[in-house]
């Protein structure tokens, strides 16, 4: 449960830009190693992107589009609040992030599928 | 209610139908609403929430329920407060998990299910029961740079400032703040790292940062960009839903980011 001094739209943007971080720094390894296959074992990467052709992976993968999209829209956000001229539509400009991450990350799993 | 049953207690009586004494007494009681009350009780050692029922009334406050509870119930209870009209910062509590002015919130506006939970001020030390030692939270106060640098003594004549500059507009949104401790409570920065300098100090330092009759802006650049400084905040922005004055010091302290980084660019520190 989130206490109640934290249930707030701004909060609950914090909390989604710091598990995007943590989720974007746990995959992004991954996926270099995997990209790296490219140039050292091109029949691992091949298997790989059949593995990756599966529904399931799919879904995931438009979870890990969202995550980058969520933190760098909700990043710009923060750059935006802390140095641009003060905006009274904090909530608004947090809410947009999220539907601009939307929007990103349901047009790549469009594409994909 | 109380006068609807010594309305049907008077025509019980006038057709002598009068009912025995503890049957006036179970009536009486129950049209008393009483809600249920749960106190933080102990010291800086530790403590635990106590239970009090508390008879309620119109336009009652959650600070003189903690009044009843230490009058009527426990006269042990230990809490602060003074001018009880939201002008001295010195009542505040947290309510049902918020950090709120106790003098200034209305019961109804926060009873859940007929009861209240009262503790002290989150992110400070208690001294004890519902009283937070304020001492931190005025101790980065002027950590942060919060006092007037002068550039003038007072033999010369006093500076005109004009109201209408940019400057001016802004401070005046940040100065009518009462060192409640409020926004402090709020903000899950100050409770995860003991050094940062709080929401209300911040705001106080870039009032005093703007004001053009401050001899040493860069002093207050300083202190507000060291280990426990503004860029810690995470502009959450908890300070700035919870304040009772409606102040912003999520803003203030943006606006201190935007000027300390400015001003490391521009060679300075
Ligand atoms: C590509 C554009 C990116 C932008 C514009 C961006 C922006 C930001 C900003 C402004 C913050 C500070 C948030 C705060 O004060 O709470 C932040 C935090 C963070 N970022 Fe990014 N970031 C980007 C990419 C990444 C990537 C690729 C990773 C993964 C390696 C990452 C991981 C993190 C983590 C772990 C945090 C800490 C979260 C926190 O403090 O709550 N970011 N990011
Ligand atoms: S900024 Fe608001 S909440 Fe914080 S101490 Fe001042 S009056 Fe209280
Ligand atoms: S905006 Fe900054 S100072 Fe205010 S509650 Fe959030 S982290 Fe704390
Ligand atoms: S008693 Fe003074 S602000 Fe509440």
């Amino acid at each position: 449960m989130i206490r109640p001094h934290r249930s707030h739209p701004l909060w609950i943007a914090y909390l989604l830009h710091r598990l995007s971080g943590l989720g974007l720094a746990l995959f992004l390894p991954v996926h270099f190693y995997v990209l790296a296959f490219a140039l050292n074992e091109p029949e691992r990467l091949d298997g790989f992107l059949r593995f990756a052709d599966n529904p399931l992976v799919k879904i995931a993968e438009f979870g890990l589009v969202f995550l980058l999209a969520v933190h760098v829209f909700g990043g710009l956000r923060l750059l935006a609040l802390e140095f641009l001229p003060w905006s009274p539509r904090q909530k608004t400009l947090a809410a947009s992030a999220v539907a601009a991450a939307f929007l990103v990350a349901g047009t790549f799993f469009l594409q994909a599928v | 209610m109380i006068s609807i049953y010594s309305f049907l207690l008077e025509t019980l009586t006038a057709i002598n139908a009068a009912p025995s004494f503890t049957v006036i007494e179970a009536v009486l009681s129950a049209s008393m609403q009483e809600m249920d009350v749960s106190v933080w009780r102990g010291d800086a050692s530790g403590g635990g929430l106590e239970h009090f029922r508390v008879p309620a009334e119109e336009s009652q406050t959650i600070l003189d329920v903690v009044a009843w509870i230490q009058q009527y119930a426990d006269p042990t209870l230990s809490y602060r407060y003074a001018c009880r009209v939201g002008m001295c910062g010195s009542c505040a509590m947290m309510v049902n998990g918020v950090p709120r002015w106790t003098c200034r919130t209305h019961v109804k506006k926060v009873l859940k299910d007929n009861a209240i939970t009262i503790e002290p001020l989150r992110n400070l030390p208690v001294i004890k029961d519902l009283a937070a030692d304020m001492d931190p939270f005025f101790d980065k106060w002027v950590a942060a740079g919060g006092v007037h640098h002068p550039t003038k003594t007072r033999n010369e004549p006093i500076e005109i400032l004009d109201p209408k500059t940019p400057e001016r507009v802004e401070t005046d949104t940040g100065i009518e703040c009462i060192n409640c401790s409020v926004c402090y409570a709020a903000c899950d920065t100050v409770s995860s790292n003991v050094d940062f300098l709080g929401p209300a100090a911040l705001q106080r330092a870039w009032t005093i940062y703007l004001d053009p009759k401050d001899a040493d802006p860069n002093v207050i650049l300083d202190a507000v960009s060291g280990k426990g400084g503004c860029h810690n905040c995470h502009s959450q922005g908890s300070c700035t839903l919870h304040c009772p004055n409606g102040l912003n010091p999520m803003k203030a302290i943006a606006g201190l980011k935007r000027a300390t980084v400015a001003s490391f660019f521009k060679g300075g520190r």
